[in-house]
């Protein structure tokens, strides 16, 4: 029985850590992904969860203390922001390379500078050549569905890879929307005991966890972390069908918005999503044919699926909430565009960069890209291979 | 992915190598032969020594052994030829030699 509430971003990922009940919990507050290891402790101190919570003293050592539990053999996982993350930075390879199932609750925050604590994707888009999972959502709804889904995929022994839920600061993390949870006992069955094969505390097997590794066995260690990353394409298809069982609510690598019969899409990632929604509802009234491709899963990056799922357009718009700053355009625009390339689509692309540090992305700058679109297309009007959206000057 | 360490070596493909490079076992950095680095060797004089023990803790490589209280010559496939060893003797008893 679905329970009906209203909650931010941040409150739901935190009831689904309570649901999960993981073993430890190192972390470090940054906005705005403070919320979830204040409300993740207030629950442990109410004695409605057993995790061991660690105060730590940086996100160095959040991400190093998280990893040294999962080596131990613990369920573990953290949170942060922005310039938490990037502190992490040497900690997210170790975690991927050492192949520990360890999830990060990431609130997406712009990185400095100037130093702005408002929504991009710079930290994570920064983090995606890490070898972690990259999950995002557009809602509050789809935060918390896809935490419950985290360590199904980032456990699995295909897989064995850390999982990175992402959600938009503030404009998810703290927006109050209408959420359906799903029962402490579905969520407890739904994912499971850990039962690490190998750890460290295991008083029957001796083992080392990270060792030094010549060149001889580097790059064989290497192909097999890319394996496990392709391995993961499936097992996130399969958790997401366990999923839909559960819920009714079903997950994929991304989702069509009335993409079937478009001339002209978006390709967007986060909650920037709704509002392409709206512009693309009343541009169909308008007999326009516009359609969104929304993105939830990054990394793995789905790349053949994507390309078929665009091969009939005309014109595609990707919209990226970071810049590369490679002088021609955003990760999204690089990856979807070597996609469409490599699935010898030629239609239009353009990339466009919107919403960096909490900008404002209005359904009226939706329906300009679509208008430019439109126009390059049918009249030849020139666009900018990448540019910013909504920029003064 | 295999379990059994003992049978990995430099010719194993990619999909024979444990996951994550975890290491299943302990002591194992005995089979790593570090004495091969070595450009100066400690030589020991059992004459000069009066078995006060003093080098075997500072010893960073744990190259030298000790039997029923009394150390005897060097592991030379682990000692790298640091020489703290020979700095700390008190009786002249370890002199470092220029080579392997």
């Amino acid at each position: 029985m679905a329970i009906r509430e209203r909650l931010s971003g941040n409150e739901a990922v935190s009831y689904a850590i309570k649901q999960i009940n993981p073993d430890v919990m190192p972390a470090f507050p940054i906005t705005p992904s403070t919320e979830i290891p204040q409300y993740v402790s207030t629950y442990i101190s109410n004695g409605e969860m057993d995790t061991e919570f660690i105060p730590v003293e940086s996100e160095h050592s959040s991400m190093s203390a998280t990893i040294g539990a999962s080596a131990a053999g613990a369920r573990a996982l953290t949170a942060t922001s922005s310039c938490g993350l990037a502190l992490m930075w040497e900690e997210l390879y170790v975690a991927a390379s050492n192949r520990l199932p360890v999830v990060l609750a990431l609130v997406n925050r712009a990185l400095s500078g100037p130093i702005n604590i408002n929504c991009d994707h710079s930290d994570s888009m920064g983090a995606r050549d890490s070898g972690w999972i990259q999950i995002y959502a557009e809602n509050n709804q789809e935060a918390y569905d896809n935490f419950v889904q985290a360590y199904r995929i980032s456990e699995h022994k295909d897989v064995l890879l850390p999982v990175m839920i992402c959600q938009d600061g503030f404009i998810t993390s703290h927006g109050v929307e209408n959420i359906e949870l799903l029962e402490d006992e579905e969520v407890k069955n739904f994912v499971g005991e850990f039962n690490p094969e190998h750890y460290l505390l295991n008083t029957k097997e001796a083992m080392a966890v990270g060792p030094y590794a010549v060149s001889n066995y580097y790059m064989e260690s290497k192909k097999a972390q890319t394996e496990a990353m392709k391995n993961a394409k499936q097992v996130i298809l399969d958790v997401a069908e366990d999923f839909a069982k559960m819920s009714g609510r079903s997950y994929g690598f991304f989702e069509e918005y009335r993409l079937d019969d478009a001339e002209y899409a978006i390709v967007i990632i986060g909650s920037a999503a709704g509002t392409t929604k709206d512009a693309i509802d009343e541009m169909r009234n308008e007999g326009k044919k516009v359609g969104l491709l929304k993105i939830r899963v990054f990394r793995p990056f789905p790349e053949t699926e994507i390309a078929e799922a665009l091969k009939h357009l005309k014109g595609v718009a990707i919209l990226d909430r970071t810049d590369s700053f490679n002088a021609h355009g955003g990760p999204l625009g690089s990856e979807v565009t070597q996609a469409l390339f490599n699935a010898k689509c030629t239609m239009e692309v353009r990339n466009y960069i919107y919403g960096l540090g909490g900008r404002d992305f209005k359904v009226s700058d939706v329906k300009k890209v679509f208008e430019d679109m439109e126009g390059l297309v049918t009249e030849g009007k020139e666009v900018e291979q990448y540019q910013y959206i909504g920029l003064r000057g | 992915m295999a379990t059994d360490i003992s049978k990995i070596t430099e010719q194993s493909p990619w999909q024979d190598l444990t996951v994550g490079n975890q290491i299943y076992g302990s002591g194992t950095a005995k089979l790593f032969h570090t004495g091969e680095w070595r450009i100066a060797k400690p030589i020991f004089d059992s004459e000069k020594c009066t078995q006060c023990l003093l080098c075997t803790p500072v010893c960073p490589d744990s190259s030298i052994p000790v039997v029923n209280g009394e150390r005897g010559d060097f592991d030379f496939d682990h000692c790298k030829g640091c020489g703290i060893c020979a700095a700390v003797c008190p009786f002249d008893a370890i002199t470092m030699k220029e080579g392997q």
